[in-house]
């Protein structure tokens, strides 16, 4: 028996870990003080920054964009990338829009039929990519520019414009609005329902990472095909279930869009799908897979949506805000990587 | 496993299509009938007419332009196209495609004329008629152009700035949405000229319309003393209502480009006023004047550029306008 305790003591994989170390190796870090350095920042700059209702503006940014977010990450640690994640909430919104105010359909059947639509795009994208092999760049990136067409091309097919309007005119939109886009207020301030929803997610999909068996797929996937598919990993299955994650995120933000604003414009999410890899990296994903968190990608959205509203809140010249809006990013995705070495030596 | 799947997909398929098909009582838009298309004139000239614009498909005022040659096209019986590619070089490799094909007449939107000097000058030099529309009204004649229709951005935003500056309005934002777009730059240059006041730029994204109505809300709380808001397009305009709704503001709304939403914005006493500049007449009319150039030697403008703006919407004419709108041509 103590001859079991010496052994167990030697192993340094089971050693016991002291809780700053522990902290340090999560790559959520790094984000966590980014967010904390950029809104002390802009607090300093704006005092309505840091107010209730400052607050409030600069979370709604963030919720949308962090439940892209959290999906993306996912996806991201299973080693892939999607770009069409971005036009599929316009898909998804111009879809359950034109099925409800022009054909006449049940919302909620409407809202289905469209989860339906984007889950067969994402499981199109993930079977072709299991299937061919071929980077999912390449793969979601033709994808993206079917669905741009697809969506502007319908939309002015059936509405000779390019909006999908009177979303508010339908059956059940009350009750839409209050699950999708009503407000709450706390402090006086109005807190879009958004942000709830966001934090709904950002739990799920950590708890997907890191408490079930399905988690420890990603990782494997993302960190590598081959000895994934040695030790049975269903590596084709958890690519496929990863892109309709996405998809399923894509549906969620199209259609929580149309309903808060009633009408829905052919070339929504276009571009998008690039600040919400951004974001995930700026909560620790890498490029190259394996590694992350749902978090991470959550306080990188947070990071993003301060930074976007705090250069308006400062009151910077508008013809800068570009600049500005990637300097901070810069800024925040270094001192993460600053802090992930960091963290790597004290690994050690 | 996989097959007991798919066996139960397709009933699930059916019964929500069934479900579809009981209730008629969300279609709040009627599919469109084909009002845009169908054959007014009996005009059978049937010259070969290339349009080719910097809009970007899916933008909403382009679309409208496009709705307009078409209507001029069917109407007239002559054999139009529209191409557009908001790269400046690609814009000129696509006029030059039109030249390759021999039309009768050209039309183009010169959003960057330096670039697309040469090649319009091998389409005149080709013995092609030209007309630009839109932006480019510096050039067009230098250029060799027939005549120029389109709004003068300067002159539109001038108007928007006496509007305001009658309302009573003193320090305002004007939002813009596509960086870099030197129309856009001088509309809000325009409206600065003539308010008088304070005007502020503020930059948004038209592709992320919710950041867009968050943006404007973060600029009107961090200035309570804001207390006008111009929108340079129709789609920001309707966050922008949002925007001011939310922020417990008290500021006048104005916004360049009509849609249906704005068009209720209007009617509804939220928008204090929209300025159109008939995007319609700049497709329908270019196509008009070119035909009637081939046909009888005709040239209208003497010159001058031919203005199709700026024209105010305002709540008494707001009703009308609203239907055309939602029907693609206003």
């Amino acid at each position: 028996m103590a001859a079991t305790t010496t052994t167990a003591a030697a192993d340094e994989r089971v050693a016991r870990v002291g809780l700053f170390k522990r902290l340090v190796v999560k790559p959520e870090l790094g984000s966590l003080i980014g967010a904390i350095v950029i809104f002390a920042f802009f607090s300093v700059l704006s005092d309505v920054f840091h107010s209730a209702n400052g607050i409030a503006n600069w979370l709604d940014p963030a919720s949308t964009l962090g439940i892209m977010a959290v999906t993306v990450a996912l996806l991201m640690i299973g080693g892939h990338f999607d770009l069409s994640a971005g036009v599929q909430t316009g898909t998804a919104g111009i879809a359950t829009g034109l099925l409800t105010t022009y054909y006449g359909m049940n919302t909620f059947a409407a809202l289905v039929l469209s989860l339906v639509l984007v889950l067969a795009i994402g499981f199109i994208n993930g079977y072709l990519v299991v299937r061919t092999k071929l980077p999912s760049f390449i793969i979601t990136l033709g994808m993206f520019l079917m669905l741009q067409g697809l969506n502007l091309g319908v939309t002015k097919l059936v509405t000779n414009t390019v909006q999908v309007n009177n979303f508010d005119q339908v059956g059940g939109y009350k009750v839409l609005h209050s699950i999708l886009a009503s407000t709450v207020t706390i402090a006086g301030a109005p807190f879009q329902i958004a942000i709830a929803w966001w934090i709904v997610f950002t739990i799920v999909g950590s708890w997907v990472l890191l408490k079930t068996r399905f988690g420890n797929w990603i990782f494997a996937v993302g960190g590598d095909q081959n000895s994934a598919n040695n030790v049975g990993v269903p590596v084709g299955r958890t690519t496929i279930i990863l892109f309709m994650i996405t998809s399923f995120g894509a549906w969620f933000v199209g259609n929580a869009q149309i309903v808060r604003l009633t009408s829905i414009q052919a070339q929504t999410g276009f571009g998008q799908e690039l600040i919400y890899i951004v974001a995930a990296v700026i909560g620790g994903c890498l490029l190259t897979g394996g590694f992350g968190s749902a978090i991470g990608a959550s306080l990188g959205a947070l990071i993003f949506g301060m930074t976007s509203q705090g250069i308006v809140y400062a009151g910077w010249d508008a013809d800068w805000f570009k600049f500005f809006l990637g300097a901070m990013l810069l800024l925040a995705v270094l001192s993460n990587q600053y802090v992930r070495r960091f963290a790597e030596q004290t690994r050690r | 496993m996989f097959k007991m799947r798919r066996a139960l997909v397709l009933p699930a398929l059916g019964l929500l299509l069934a479900a579809a098909a009981c209730s008629g009582g969300n279609a709040v838009n009627k599919p469109q009938t084909d009002n845009n298309n169908n054959a007014g004139g009996a005009g059978k000239y049937g010259y070969k007419i290339a349009v080719v614009t910097h809009g970007a498909s899916g933008d909403a005022f382009w679309s409208i332009v496009k709705a307009g040659v078409q209507k001029a096209g069917s109407d007239l019986g002559d054999n139009v196209t529209y191409e557009s590619d908001g790269d400046p070089q690609k814009q000129a490799q696509l006029i030059d495609a039109a030249v390759n094909q021999k039309v009768d007449g050209l039309v183009v939107s010169m959003a960057n004329p330096g670039a697309l000097k040469a090649s319009i000058q091998k389409a005149i030099a080709a013995g092609i008629p030209v007309i630009t529309i839109n932006s480019g009204a510096a050039d067009s004649k230098a250029f060799g152009a027939l005549s120029h229709i389109g709004q003068d951005e300067s002159v539109a935003g001038n108007a928007v700035g006496n509007q305001l500056k009658q309302a009573g309005v003193k320090n305002a934002i004007c939002v813009i949405q596509e960086a870099g777009n030197v129309g856009l730059e001088q509309r809000c240059a325009g409206v600065k000229a003539t308010l008088g006041g304070t005007v502020t730029n503020v930059q948004v994204d038209n592709n992320n319309l919710p950041a867009a109505q968050a943006t404007i809300k973060a600029k009107l709380q961090s200035d309570k003393t804001i207390d006008g808001v111009v929108t340079l397009g129709g789609q920001v305009a309707a966050v922008a209502v949002n925007a001011i709704a939310d922020a417990g503001s008290t500021a006048k709304l104005a916004t360049f480009d009509l849609n249906a939403d704005v068009a209720k914005g209007v009617e509804n006493g939220k928008i204090l006023f929209a300025v159109d500049q008939q995007p319609y007449l700049q497709g329908y009319l270019s196509v008009q004047m070119l035909t009637l150039y081939k046909s009888n030697l005709n040239v209208l403008g003497g010159g001058q550029t031919v203005l199709t703006g700026p024209t105010l919407v305002t709540k008494d004419n707001a009703g009308q306008i609203e239907k055309l709108a939602a029907a693609g041509t206003r």
